[in-house]
């Protein structure tokens, strides 16, 4: 298989986000700013990437039958490690995800990929698939965090951008997720006609 | 688009699905796992700690940026049932300067919000600081600021007593002008801060002052 097109498919073609709607809850809770939305992503990433890579590895040792709880296991032990790592090191980052980082084990695009893609496939491929999805994931969370803070808080990263008295408050609230991310949707879907 | 040997290939392959192997299988990815995070959580237990206690003094720092020596910590429950709060007297060359006091509120928007508040020797709140929340970005979480501006006399905490000021917003009928559009967090916010001095009070008037 091509493995630029396998790596580049997670950015437009089956981007989670925009075409597949996978792994909403996260999408539409973290993304009030583009911080969080980059900090997410790029968790999801490191989980997506390493329990492919263990996934594809231990694909023909584990019986059919307990193959999802097996799975379930090996992500949810990325998932801590990757918390306790957060906790550590970035203690900031992790107070302002904090509560969405567990949630990743039930994240449907982590299982989704070690399912369809992971347990058939090997471990090269089952990596640059992890990586391009992770980071098509982290793109999208990153796209809709900076136009809900643009326009919802007038800043983006954190640097202003303009006056705080022409925000449209309504961006950085869960209506504002709704609506940008259904704006998006149409946009892709308009540019993937093309 | 897949590859058809590959496919078939690791489908012969598979282990079966006898009671044996489904145990065995996992134990084994259950066993691994635990040994892993078990490993990872000896690594970064260091690191957590010295990240929370490096949080925590520089909270202390900004309710009461004075103090060059923390002295024992005191922990005192506001009431029957209630969960209890940290006090974190400080000193400035051996003097008692004030005391800085790890409050909680659960009445915020979004549940669970955490905050340093400092009390000078007076009983004025000398500063605060958010620890932790999870309110919404843009509206409960500019508690951060909003009551610390020294330009809106109406909104700000600092330096005031919650004895002869009224520590409610005053859409209640209290001295305190809540974050627009976010009474809930502003109330929340007030909340942790009476928690604070009546604990803080209680503890005086019980004979424990000067500790």
């Amino acid at each position: 298989m091509n493995q630029w097109k396998n790596f580049s498919k997670g950015f437009l073609k089956e981007n989670p986000v925009f075409v597949l709607l996978l792994g909403m809850c996260p999408t539409l809770g973290v993304t009030s700013s583009a911080i969080n939305g980059l900090g997410m992503g790029l968790a999801t990433t490191f989980v997506l990437l390493m329990s492919n890579i263990v996934v594809s590895l231990v694909k023909n040792a584990i019986p059919e039958k307990v193959r999802i709880p097996s799975f379930i296991v090996i992500i949810a032990a990325f998932v801590t490690v990757v918390q306790l790592l957060m906790q550590a090191f970035v203690p900031a980052l992790y107070k302002s995800l904090g509560l969405f980082i567990p949630l990743i084990v039930v994240n449907c695009i982590v299982l989704g990929r070690a399912e369809a893609f992971a347990s058939k496939n090997n471990v090269g491929s089952s990596a640059v698939d992890g990586l391009g999805i992770g980071l098509g994931f982290t793109f999208a969370l990153v796209l809709l965090g900076s136009i809900r803070e643009i326009l919802g808080s007038g800043k983006l990263f954190n640097i202003t951008i303009y006056p705080e008295n022409y925000v449209t408050l309504v961006f950085v609230l869960a209506p504002g997720a709704f609506i940008v991310l259904g704006y998006l949707i149409a946009l892709i879907n308009r540019m993937k006609k093309n | 688009m897949l590859n058809l040997n590959d496919l078939e290939d690791s489908k012969m392959a598979k282990r079966e699905s006898s009671f044996i192997n489904m145990v065995a299988t996992l134990v084994l990815v259950t066993g691994i796992a635990a040994a892993v995070l078990g490993f990872v959580y000896d690594f970064t237990k260091g690191p957590i700690e010295v990240a929370k206690l490096k949080a925590q003094t520089e909270a202390i720092k900004t309710v009461l940026p004075e103090f060059d020596e923390l002295g024992e910590t005191m922990v005192l429950s506001p009431g029957e049932g209630q969960d209890s709060l940290e006090f974190f007297p400080a000193y400035k060359n051996g003097e008692l300067i004030g005391t800085a006091i790890k409050t909680y509120t659960k009445s915020g928007f979004s549940g669970f919000i955490s905050i340093m508040a400092g009390i000078d020797k007076d009983g004025n709140f000398s500063g605060y600081s958010v620890l932790e929340h999870a309110e919404t970005p843009g509206l409960g979480s500019k508690m951060g600021v909003w009551f610390s501006n020294p330009e809106k006399p109406n909104q700000y905490v600092i330096g005031k007593n919650p004895e002869t000021t009224n520590f409610t917003v005053s859409k209640d009928g209290g001295d305190i002008d809540a974050i627009t559009a976010s009474t809930i967090s502003s109330r929340a916010f007030l909340d942790a801060l009476n928690r604070a001095y009546s604990t803080y009070k209680n503890n005086k008037t019980t004979g424990d002052s000067g500790q």
